[in-house]
């Protein structure tokens, strides 16, 4: 471990973020169409209650709220990378066009009517492709300048989106509204995420090996140079990884808005910057929030469940312009 | 005296324009050079070059007995440091924390920083006068203060090498003095040389044992700062008429 003050004077907030994380899920496991008291919550997560109660906590609250938490997580994640890699405090897990080729790609499968079951696969296949694509022509000229990258990601992120919006003007009704809720958002059908945990798992442990590499790009690329970090090496890391977390999230929920960017700045805001803080504080952030999100997509119209990328942004805006006038000082 | 850095038949140019052609150059430990030249001309390029941050044309520049272009960049960053003239601040970060990233070549990859690197971190900022401010975030600091922090990040690498690009810049009379009489000190005490480009000839003839100019036909001359700093020549480097003033053996150049 590190022994910098800097790192162990803040590394207490943590705590703060664990029991963010923690307390909202124990929220979506009681909050729902039938209110649960905490006794009987405890007494069925402890597998001393049976009945219709533990179905509806065990079988359907608990797996979405674990997707919730893992999709948030994800999210925060990735954005908080893109936004190193990018080197641009505006850069999102969308912003290179990964979430664009996984939408294409599950709304044709959606339009040629495919199984429910084959939109995940397809999404992954979809995302992985956009990241290839933009990997591969922003490479063509040998560097990874992040303007080029950036520029390469949102045009590919445009093109892709002309696509959707062909899909959308030539489906049949019927298949419209799924469609929509897919594009905005949408935790309506959990199981409990198996392999995107693995990812999600596999992906903090490999940012935190390189956080204070990270930290060190995060001034400049050159300036990473001439304190020894391998620039380019880690770039195409930063790269894969981001895209990887975003890819499984959008397989998981679709496009789920304003996490990835936000997150990030709301720690930054709170006072951290040292990515060995920052990486986990975003996931348990991000993790929460989305969780948060998905009670009152579920609860504010019952029983119609808004499409919880809306919810994200009507709480996450006003908490994040809160936010950014107390630290204006 | 053996040389920190040298170089051999190098060849550099910037979009076309040649900046030295089969430059033979040798510095060696307790050395300050000064680097001269015209707006444009190439001080910049040369120094990153030299920190192997853009590929040379030709030659050979080597850091101790190792060629740079095969040492790893943690390598190089251990024996090379380099004082950029910008710094851009995009993402938040405390005084404290930026000047901990110059032992970032040195900590452990696992173990990260240890008690030495937190100490080194402590005694440099403390030399640059930066202990009361070492929670501010450097996006508020003003460009003399931030100046004060590149130079700390700078000193905390303890590189073999200094390389600065305009250490000057921003910087209060007091502070310069300061910098320049650190950056001596490490070249002395800590057997490290020092190469840095400097606007001012002035301060070049006065804080460099070595010149390298960088003259507007292409040609590069080296040697020891009391041969070098001769009328015609400076004149020469700046393609403007300068007047020579001496007052108690200090020499200084006016443009006139």
């Amino acid at each position: 471990m590190s022994r910098l003050p800097t790192v162990s004077r803040n590394a207490p907030l943590l705590l703060f973020f664990l029991l963010f994380a923690g307390a909202a899920m124990l929220l979506a496991l009681k909050v729902g169409s039938s209110e649960i008291d905490w006794g009987v919550l405890w007494k069925v997560l402890l597998g001393e209650q049976q009945g219709t109660l533990a179905t509806v906590v065990l079988e359907l609250r608990l797996p979405r709220t674990v997707v919730a938490f893992v999709v948030g997580a994800l999210l925060a994640l990735s954005g908080l990378l893109m936004q190193v890699l990018l080197r641009n405090p505006l850069a999102d897990p969308y912003v290179l066009g990964v979430s664009g080729g996984a939408a294409v790609a599950a709304l044709l499968m959606l339009l040629a009517g495919a199984s429910v079951a084959w939109m995940a696969p397809a999404a992954f296949a979809g995302a992985l492709l956009s990241m290839a694509l933009v990997f591969g022509l922003a490479r063509l000229r040998g560097n990874w300048d992040p303007m080029r990258l950036l520029l390469t990601g949102v045009v590919v992120a445009a093109g892709w989106g002309a696509v959707i919006t062909f899909l959308l003007a030539v489906s049949p009704d019927r298949a419209l509204r799924g469609m929509l809720f897919w594009l905005m958002g949408d935790l309506g059908q959990p199981q409990l995420p198996q392999w995107e945990l693995l990812v999600l798992l596999v992906g903090v442990g490999v940012a935190l090996l390189l956080s204070r590499e990270i930290n060190v790009l995060a001034r400049g690329g050159e300036q990473a140079a001439a304190f020894g970090v391998a620039v380019e090496r880690l770039r195409a890391i930063l790269f894969l990884l981001a895209s990887l977390l975003t890819a499984t999230a959008v397989t998981l929920a679709g496009s789920v808005g304003f996490i990835g960017l936000v997150v990030p700045h709301m720690i930054r805001l709170m006072g951290l910057s040292d990515h060995r803080l920052l990486i986990p504080a975003s996931v348990l952030l991000g993790g929460g929030l989305l969780v948060l999100s998905d009670i009152v997509s579920r609860t504010l119209l019952a029983p119609q469940q808004l499409p919880v990328g809306v919810v994200t942004a009507m709480v996450g805006v006003p908490l994040f312009l809160y936010l950014l006038q107390r630290s204006a000082r | 005296m053996k040389a920190i850095l040298s170089t051999q038949k190098l060849q550099l140019s910037i979009a076309g324009q040649q900046i030295c052609g089969g430059l033979d150059w040798a510095v060696s430990a307790g050395e300050v050079w000064g680097v001269l030249g015209v707006n444009g001309i190439g001080k910049s390029t040369l120094l990153h070059a030299l920190a192997g941050l853009r590929p040379v044309d030709h030659g050979v520049v080597l850091i101790g007995e190792a060629q740079l272009d095969q040492m790893s960049r943690r390598t190089i960053a251990r024996k090379v440091g380099l004082l950029f003239q910008h710094q851009e601040d995009v993402f938040p970060a405390t005084v404290e924390e930026v000047v901990s990233m110059g032992r970032h070549p040195h900590a452990s990859w696992l173990r990260g920083e240890q008690p030495e690197d937190v100490a080194m971190v402590e005694q440099v900022m403390v030399e640059m006068g930066l202990s009361a401010m070492r929670e501010r975030l450097v996006d508020t600091l003003s460009g003399g203060e931030r100046r004060r922090v590149a130079v700390a990040t700078l000193l905390a690498q303890q590189p073999q090498l200094y390389l600065l690009d305009e250490p000057e810049a921003h910087l209060d009379p007091a502070y310069q003095k300061e910098i320049f009489a650190r950056v001596k000190q490490q070249a002395v005490v800590q057997e490290a040389a020092v190469v840095m480009v400097l606007h001012d000839i002035n301060l070049a003839i006065h804080h460099c044992t070595h010149l390298l100019m960088l003259m507007r036909d292409g040609d590069v001359e080296q040697g020891a700062v009391e041969g070098m700093a001769t009328p015609e020549r400076v004149e020469q480097l700046y393609g403007t008429a300068m007047r020579r003033i001496e007052e108690e053996g200090r020499i200084a150049y006016l443009s006139c």
